[in-house]
């Protein structure tokens, strides 16, 4: 199937502002789903609210847009109720870890089978650039004009800390390696986490002053470096991209079916 | 494999926003915005196919078609 198979194209244009990085993980996303030969059918996507979650509405899969923060919540139902479907969690950062931190960490406690891609712009884009927490400490946001004095969070060391089985970044220059990844945590029996650095020019962008989405998209390029390389040794201020855990442990949705099995051997 | 050979570029000139993040990325220097802001394909001889503009496009708006 080609891509176009696969969104919603009477939705198009989409909504989100010229060069947003958002557009570039939908990108990433369908060509991963494309080259795994998933069926529309067998993919539900569930997201909250936010820029990075309108993203359900371009998918031509099974797409829930529910509240704010919850999105993990209600994809835990889905799961349960159908484990054999892919479940897509698309959100933003202040979605997933400002108002739904608390989602998250129990979701990646647990282990269950679900995909959660963090697109993080370090703001609240659609609510017109308040800081989250993901900002970090000195940046600019309308609710932060003499510098944010919150620390930010590192995705991948609280997804790990959490227990997520399968933890990885990557950002939207690196199309190529994001496509790969997202193919990867998709294929991944348990709680996936993938963070994608992405750019909002609108907002983070024009706060602190980083120019355009290119601008932007090359300061991801020079700012990061793959999980190991020699010149993170060098410049220890580099982000690493790439696989941080991948492991192979108990999922959620199987040892709820073996919990019926033992209470209905019990009950017999 | 032979080198994938150029037919066309498909532009959906509708969706795109003119971003220029297919421009910059593009290592041949193929492509333009136009007096509108809509990429264009000003020198499709020097394509080499990479997709880089396909792939990082946010607006799905540019397409490589091989031959
Ligand atoms: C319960 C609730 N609280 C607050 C809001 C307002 N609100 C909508 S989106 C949003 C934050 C969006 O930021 P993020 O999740 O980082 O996504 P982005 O827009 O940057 O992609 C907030 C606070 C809401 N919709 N619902
Ligand atoms: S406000 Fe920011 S996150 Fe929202 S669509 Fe615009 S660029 Fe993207
Ligand atoms: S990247 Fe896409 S939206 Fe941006 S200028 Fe190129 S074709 Fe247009
Ligand atoms: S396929 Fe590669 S060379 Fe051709 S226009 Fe796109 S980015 Fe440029």
């Amino acid at each position: 199937m080609a891509i176009k198979d696969y969104i919603r194209e009477r939705f198009f244009p989409h909504l989100w502002c010229p060069g947003c990085g958002h557009g570039i993980v939908l990108n990433a996303l369908l060509r991963a789903v494309e080259r795994m030969g998933l069926k529309k059918n067998d993919i539900v996507m569930v997201s909250g609210i936010g820029c990075s979650s309108r993203i359900s509405g371009y998918v031509d899969f099974h797409t829930l847009h529910t509240l704010h923060g919850r999105a993990l919540a209600f994809a835990t139902g889905v799961k349960l109720g159908h484990p054999e479907l892919n479940i897509l969690v698309p959100m933003g950062d202040g979605d997933a870890l400002a108002i739904g931190g608390n989602h998250f960490i129990h979701a990646a406690r647990r282990n269950i089978d679900l995909t959660a891609i963090v697109m993080n712009n370090r703001i609240y884009g659609m609510t017109g650039g308040q800081y989250s927490p993901l900002s970090g400490y000195g940046m600019l946001a309308t609710t932060a004009p003499y510098q944010n004095i919150d620390h930010d969070f590192d995705v991948v060391a609280l997804s790990t800390a959490a227990g997520a089985s399968f933890v990885a970044r990557s950002t939207t220059y690196h199309v190529q390696q994001l496509t790969d990844i997202l193919e990867k945590a998709i294929n991944h029996k348990g709680f996936s986490v993938v963070e994608v650095l992405s750019q909002c020019p609108t907002y983070f962008g024009r706060k602190n002053r980083l120019g355009s989405a290119t601008d932007m998209m090359d300061q991801f390029k020079e700012t990061t470096t793959p999980i190991g390389s020699k010149a993170k040794e060098k410049d220890p201020t580099l982000i690493e991209r790439g696989v941080f855990v991948e492991k192979d442990i108990p999922e959620y949705c199987a040892e709820y079916d073996k919990v019926i099995e033992r209470a209905m051997k019990k009950g017999a | 494999m032979a080198k994938p050979k150029l037919k066309e570029h498909h532009i959906h000139r509708d969706w795109c926003k003119g971003c220029g993040i297919c421009v910059h990325y593009c290592p041949k220097s193929v492509l333009e915005l136009d007096e509108n802001d809509k990429v264009c394909a000003v020198r499709p001889e020097d394509c080499i196919c990479c997709r880089l503009c396909e792939y990082r496009c946010p607006d799905l708006a540019i397409e490589i078609e091989t031959e």
